[in-house]
């Protein structure tokens, strides 16, 4: 009986929602800011579109034009037994550009990210010098620094090499010294204590624990690497992007499959292997 | 006399040692290879990507060079003037910059719309069936391994030049990059409001509705918005391949050494860049705030 009123008392509904009103609030009905932001979220939106120029027409025109070139791209076929040599060596210095450059930018970002964390150099003008000159760098993609680069050495896989190497330098830079700042200071605290000096510290308080991160973020950049270092051909820095794009300008759409199977393929073959090596290298640590 | 150490037996102690130096010979073994293998695949890559060091040392004063030569030319005297000479084309550039924000906005949120639709499908706890969920995993690989540039090229041959496939492009891409994350984020929800929801009658789409959708909402938005700073750097290049935007501006200064052009663009990409990684780092850290209340 008592048991009946209590739960009957609590499930009218009224009630609860009186004594709890932030939980029967909705997000957008009973709040007027929610609810003009998302409309003006939703009206830039329909702008958006209108401005990019669409129109139904265009759309089914295009996408059934997109669909008979999809059509035209089966089955894959390089053309010629030398083309698809040709394709596999762009292939080859691809990856080539990427490791190298993910390799180099990660030697160069590991005193860079020294400086600029925090708790490393407690001189704030360095500090907010070194991260504000690696904000900058990041701000600029690769592909714009591709284009430096070839005005420095010349078109060719070296100009890409150079762009990933800048490029990742910002990332690698910040994510360093963010690994850095997260450090438990309890061990760098142990060894200053007994005695050890502060590169000691470094070596022996530090350095464990940021490797394992470290070595995780180096093989997650060299996977987005891969995917980089097949578009940065584009604009003439080496690699298998120059075929891509040349055979998507002449028109030469089943070799354009064949070029984007290729590079499928490798993407999912690097992106698999480096999983395993980044759970051995952390698993290891971890233990 | 009683040593103060008890030492153990020798030929205990010779066998743990043994061991010991086994383990360890066999740990530097193996970091031993490793060393060499990273140095082959160094040695490889060195060679498959042309490096020439001797043309590097010969030309490396060009760099420092070009940021010299795209550096304007300000006087003190006539500074403003100067200033506005350098930023001639200012209006024209921040109209590009805007459409280069819009294709980002318009390609991220339909994009999200899409990854939020085929994520369910995809995730190993709310699919409907074996079968969609293979489809949509595919199809989502296929999206995000493809690069947005890649897709851009293409759509410029079926659509035309334009920023309408640069935002196709992107909606493209980002569908397949979010799609994943989202299921991967479904995948960890818990599975109780989910049950109670099936318990009392609901349907696959109360049970995503009521269930899953409070659970990963503040996680969506969150990487929704992270993928829109992403999305802005990539919009500021679709114009490379002539996908709009000011990329397209930019590689043809770029291409005719209009050095003060360059910089100045730069610059704009830069600050809106960065101005756009604070404003939705502050929205991130509101909205998660209102949500997680």
């Amino acid at each position: 009986m008592t048991t009946h009123r209590i739960f009957g008392e609590a499930l009218a509904g009224r009630d609860i929602a009186a004594r709890h009103p932030q939980f029967f609030q909705g997000v957008l009905k009973n709040n007027k800011t929610s609810f003009a932001i998302f409309t003006a979220a939703a009206l830039i939106y329909l702008f958006g579109w209108y401005s990019v120029g669409v129109s139904f027409d265009r759309l089914m025109g295009g996408f059934s034009k997109f669909g008979w070139i999809i059509g035209l791209m089966l089955p894959p076929n390089p053309g010629s037994l030398h083309l698809a040599w040709v394709f596999f060596h762009g292939l080859i210095e691809t990856l080539s550009m990427a490791f190298l450059g993910t390799f180099v930018a990660a030697c160069l970002a590991f005193p860079l990210g020294l400086l600029a964390a925090k708790n490393i150099v407690s001189n704030s003008v360095i500090h907010l010098l070194v991260r504000r000159f690696l904000d900058t760098i990041r701000g600029i993609d690769t592909l714009i620094w591709a284009l430096i680069w070839i005005g420095v050495v010349g078109l060719g896989p070296f100009a890409g090499v150079l762009a990933i190497i800048t490029s990742d330098l910002g990332a690698f830079g910040k994510l360093f010294s963010e690994a850095f700042e997260a450090v438990d200071s309890k061990p760098v605290e142990g060894v200053k204590a007994s005695g050890g000096s502060k590169l000691h510290a470094l070596r022996f308080g530090m350095l464990p624990q940021v490797i394992p991160v470290i070595a995780g973020q180096v093989l997650y950049y060299f996977e987005s690497n891969t995917r980089s270092a097949t578009i940065i051909g584009i604009v003439g820095a080496g690699g298998i992007g120059l075929y891509l794009t040349e055979t998507i300008r002449t028109l030469e759409w089943q070799q354009t499959s064949f070029i984007i199977i290729l590079v499928l393929i490798t993407v999912s073959l690097i992106d698999w292997l480096s999983g395993k090596l980044r759970l051995t290298i952390i698993g290891n640590q971890a233990r | 006399m009683s040593r103060a150490v008890q030492q153990i037996p020798k030929d205990q102690f010779d066998r743990l040692h043994g061991a010991y130096n086994q383990a360890l010979s066999s740990k530097n073994r193996m970091t031993a290879i490793g060393l060499f293998i990273l140095l082959l695949l160094l040695a490889s890559s060195f060679v498959g990507s042309e490096v020439d060091v001797h043309k590097f040392l010969r030309n490396i004063w060009r760099f420092p060079n070009y940021f010299y030569e795209i550096t304007p030319k300000l006087s003190i005297q006539n500074f403003f003037g100067d200033v506005a000479e350098w930023f001639w084309g200012i209006n024209k550039w921040l109209r590009q910059l805007g459409e280069t924000l819009l294709i980002a906005y318009v390609g991220t949120i339909t994009g999200v719309i899409i990854a939020f639709c085929l994520s369910f499908l995809s995730s190993r706890n709310m699919a409907i069936s074996k079968w969609s969920q293979i489809f949509t995993r595919r199809l989502l690989e296929f999206l995000r391994t493809v690069p947005e540039i890649v897709f851009a090229l293409i759509f410029v041959v079926s659509f035309g030049l334009g920023p309408l496939p640069g935002v196709l492009a992107l909606t493209f891409h980002t569908a397949g990059a979010l799609g994943k994350l989202f299921s991967e984020i479904i995948e960890n929800i818990d599975a109780k409001p989910v049950e109670g929801i099936r318990a009392s009658g609901g349907s696959w789409f109360h049970q995503v509705r009521y269930g899953a959708v409070p659970q990963v909402i503040s996680n969506f938005t969150s990487y929704s918005l992270l993928r829109f700073e992403i999305n802005v750097r990539g919009a500021a290049v679709m114009g490379f391949v002539g996908a709009g935007g000011i990329g397209q501006t930019l590689i043809e200064y770029i291409r005719k050494f209009y050095y003060s052009d360059v910089s100045a663009v730069l610059i704009l990409i830069i600050a809106t860049v960065m101005i756009i990684d604070t404003v939705t780092e502050k929205i991130r850290h509101a909205f998660i705030g209102t949500l997680e209340r």
